[in-house]
């Protein structure tokens, strides 16, 4: 019997800080201490801290240490396990669970956060599949498999209303229908992990954090569909993401919960993983396709749609992670609970990432409506350094322009869309007022020109073009009408480019454009005068 | 010539993979730290699939390299997150210090540097990966740093 847990968040944050070495100077000096039979180190996923170091927390007494280095392991030792002191130097009070409520049958709020896909990141080991199962895990499936037909799945997907996650916020329920409705000897369901959206880290947090969760998701799509594979496409670069899926579905395939006959319902569902070899355009779905099928990955025309024409030819759903990770929730305790959350055309939660000149960067879930105001003041702690707010890029590098006038908008799919903006990937980056909007836009442009699979002459050369009258305007060449120029052609692209990637690169280009045309025009007069003197 | 046997070997081990050609050049790759010309061409002799394809697969995808490249790779983000939280200072100190501009290798072979996209680190930009280990938090001083004791290291380990 261990007296005292110590959870240390490993995911690639931590890590990044220096987790895995204060994790086995950790061990080690417990085991000098002859204390490793009585304090236990548990490996955890986001414990939802970011930015301050690697966390620790200690079970039960619920202190968190922040900011722990190799050197402050023997302190912790000596006086908190040793002589029961807690090392207030260390500790960490800032606690995303502070303001912790709990109602029967409601999803554990923290503060203004309401965590369902989250539930578990940071709570359970999300290496062992005995704690997925003791918090809930796989009874979704078993209650499917056992007293649901597929049609019911799929209706009560429809009816919570679920959007698909990866920034289109399409029906997922209408999307599996399209599928169960194809007759065919071969169905698959893909999951998108090909997260690349710069600044979105919430696939990537959820997979490290609680990944039977995904794995739970895929096999009631399966079900739902008449699907018996699936694979899970994952960007290379996650490799810690990539282990934990492979490990968790070996302890999945060894419980009977993947492979043949499942809880004896005679439904089948396998999993596999494939790693993606660095492609932005790979999170497009047919260009994922394309990819698992060995090629390079370049979207295809549609439709046909996936669901109806998708992996070597096959009826195939390809559903987001964080999509996927909402579906046990849902089937367990119903889309009335679900429905309950957020608003109604935008129903449950959404997970953003809160990134760039930010106080508390990091993950969150929130209910969907929750105001922009409410996000960076509320739960990011405002801008650090006395700066003033800017503007935001909500969704990604692709995602719309918000400013000053934006702050009191709810965050819903149906609010964003109205002013030519979405919630796209959650990301959710916050500019300060010493950035230069002009040098900004010309980074997202230099990300698109480098992205572009170059398979349409509008994206490829379109944002070649854009990229270098930025470049120009930068280099103080610039002249007013490149402005036009730029606007024109950016919605040129909008129109006519192949894919979503083209489509919607102008997007943040125009928002700068037209929100700070000033700091362009400003940028290019300033420029002609100094040429002129 | 080189060694081809292991190319062999690799195929075979996913024989049982429906679609394998991006797992056979990533495994290939790490094998013979590239993807030259002779060892495409035998991959397309045994997987049968025409060499034009195989080469187009393999410069589509940013993991894969039909250049050698240094014993470290050094890969900045610059993308926005990045952007806004200082790299371009980051990512100058480093081109300064290992004098290199983008995609290029050291003439010793230790070092190459290029671009990397969203690593999906940025609650703890700027970031850069070095092979497969991240460094976050980076400041100009703090990159030039750890390049040294990678340095260090390829010196030691030569």
């Amino acid at each position: 019997m261990h007296r005292n847990h110590v959870l240390i968040a490993m995911d690639a944050h931590t890590i990044a800080q220096g987790a895995r070495s204060v994790r086995d100077a950790l061990k080690r000096e417990l085991e000098m201490a002859s204390l490793s039979n009585e304090v236990k180190v548990v490996e955890t996923g986001s414990l939802g801290i970011y930015n301050k170091g690697v966390v620790l927390v200690v079970f039960p007494d619920d202190v968190y240490y922040a900011g722990v280095k190799i050197e402050d392991v023997s302190e912790i030792i000596a006086e908190h396990f040793i002589k029961g002191r807690v090392v207030e130097r260390l500790r960490y009070t800032d606690i995303p669970e502070a303001e912790e409520v709990k109602e029967v049958g409601a999803a554990p709020r923290f503060g203004k956060q309401v965590r369902v896909v989250l539930k578990n990141a940071g709570v359970i080991d999300p290496e062992s599949i005995d704690e997925y199962i003791a918090h809930d895990g796989y009874e979704a499936l078993g209650k499917a498999l056992t007293e649901m037909k597929p049609d019911d799945v799929i209706d009560e997907v429809k009816k919570s209303g679920l959007q698909g996650r990866g920034g289109a916020f399409f029906p997922t329920g209408l999307k599996w229908s399209f599928a169960a409705a194809e007759e065919s000897d071969q169905k698959y369901i893909i999951c998108n992990a090909d997260e690349g959206e710069p600044g979105t880290f919430k696939d990537r947090l959820i997979l490290e954090g609680d990944p039977h969760c995904v794995i739970e998701g895929m096999v009631l799509a399966g079900y739902a569909v008449g699907a018996t594979q699936g694979y899970v496409y994952i960007r290379g670069e996650y490799r810690m993401s990539i282990d934990r899926l492979n490990r968790a579905i070996k302890q999945a395939r060894a419980n009977g919960l993947l492979g043949e006959n499942i809880f004896d319902s005679g439904f089948s569902f396998d999993l596999e993983v494939r790693e993606g070899a660095g492609a932005y355009i790979c999170g497009e779905e047919t260009a994922l396709i394309e990819s698992i099928e060995g090629k390079r990955g370049e979207p295809r025309d549609k439709p046909p749609f996936p669901p109806s024409v998708g992996l070597w030819g096959k009826p195939t759903i390809v559903n987001n992670v964080e999509t996927l990770a909402n579906i046990p929730q849902i089937l367990l305790r119903g889309s009335d609970w679900y429905r309950a959350m957020g608003t109604e055309k935008s129903p449950g939660t959404k997970v953003f990432t809160m990134v760039g000149n930010i106080n508390n960067p990091g993950l969150i879930e929130v209910p969907m409506g929750i105001t922009l105001r409410e996000i960076i003041y509320d739960i990011g702690h405002g801008i650090p350094g006395g700066k003033g707010f800017k503007l935001a890029q909500m969704g990604g590098t692709t995602g719309g322009i918000l400013t000053e006038e934006h702050l009191d908008l709810p965050m819903t799919v149906e609010s964003l869309r109205e002013i030519g903006a979405g919630l796209g990937s959650g990301a959710l980056l916050v500019v300060d007022d010493r950035q230069d909007v002009v040098e900004l836009v010309e980074n997202f442009v230099e990300f698109f020109d480098h992205e572009s699979c170059g398979k349409c002459t509008l994206c490829r050369e379109g944002n070649g073009r854009l990229l270098e009258l930025l470049r120009r305007i930068n280099n103080g060449k610039g002249r007013l009408q490149d402005l036009d120029l730029m606007e024109d052609l950016a919605m040129t692209m909008m129109k006519g480019a192949f894919c979503g990637l083209g489509q919607a690169a102008p997007i943040p280009i125009l928002g700068c454009l037209k929100y700070f045309r000033d700091d362009f025009v400003k940028k290019i007069e300033t420029a002609e005068t100094a040429l002129a003197a | 010539m080189q060694e081809l046997s292991r190319v062999d070997d690799i195929i075979q081990s996913y024989s049982e993979v429906k679609t394998p050609l991006i797992y056979i050049l990533k495994d290939v790759q790490k094998e013979y730290g590239y993807l030259s010309d002779v060892v495409l061409t035998h991959v397309a002799k045994k997987v049968n699939i025409p060499l034009s394809e195989i080469y187009g697969v393999a410069t589509f995808y940013s993991l894969f390299t039909t250049k050698p490249k240094g014993k470290y790779i050094v890969r900045c983000c610059n993308n926005a997150p990045c952007h806004v939280k200082g790299s371009k200072e980051v990512l100058e100190a480093i081109k300064k210090y290992l004098g290199l501009e983008m995609t290029e290798t050291t003439a010793c072979g230790t070092f190459t540097l290029e671009f990397t996209s969203c690593l999906g680190l940025c609650a703890v930009a700027p970031v850069m990966m070095i092979n497969d280990d991240v460094y976050g938090n980076l400041t100009p001083e703090k990159a030039v740093a750890i390049l040294k004791d990678y340095k260090m290291k390829g010196l030691s380990n030569a």
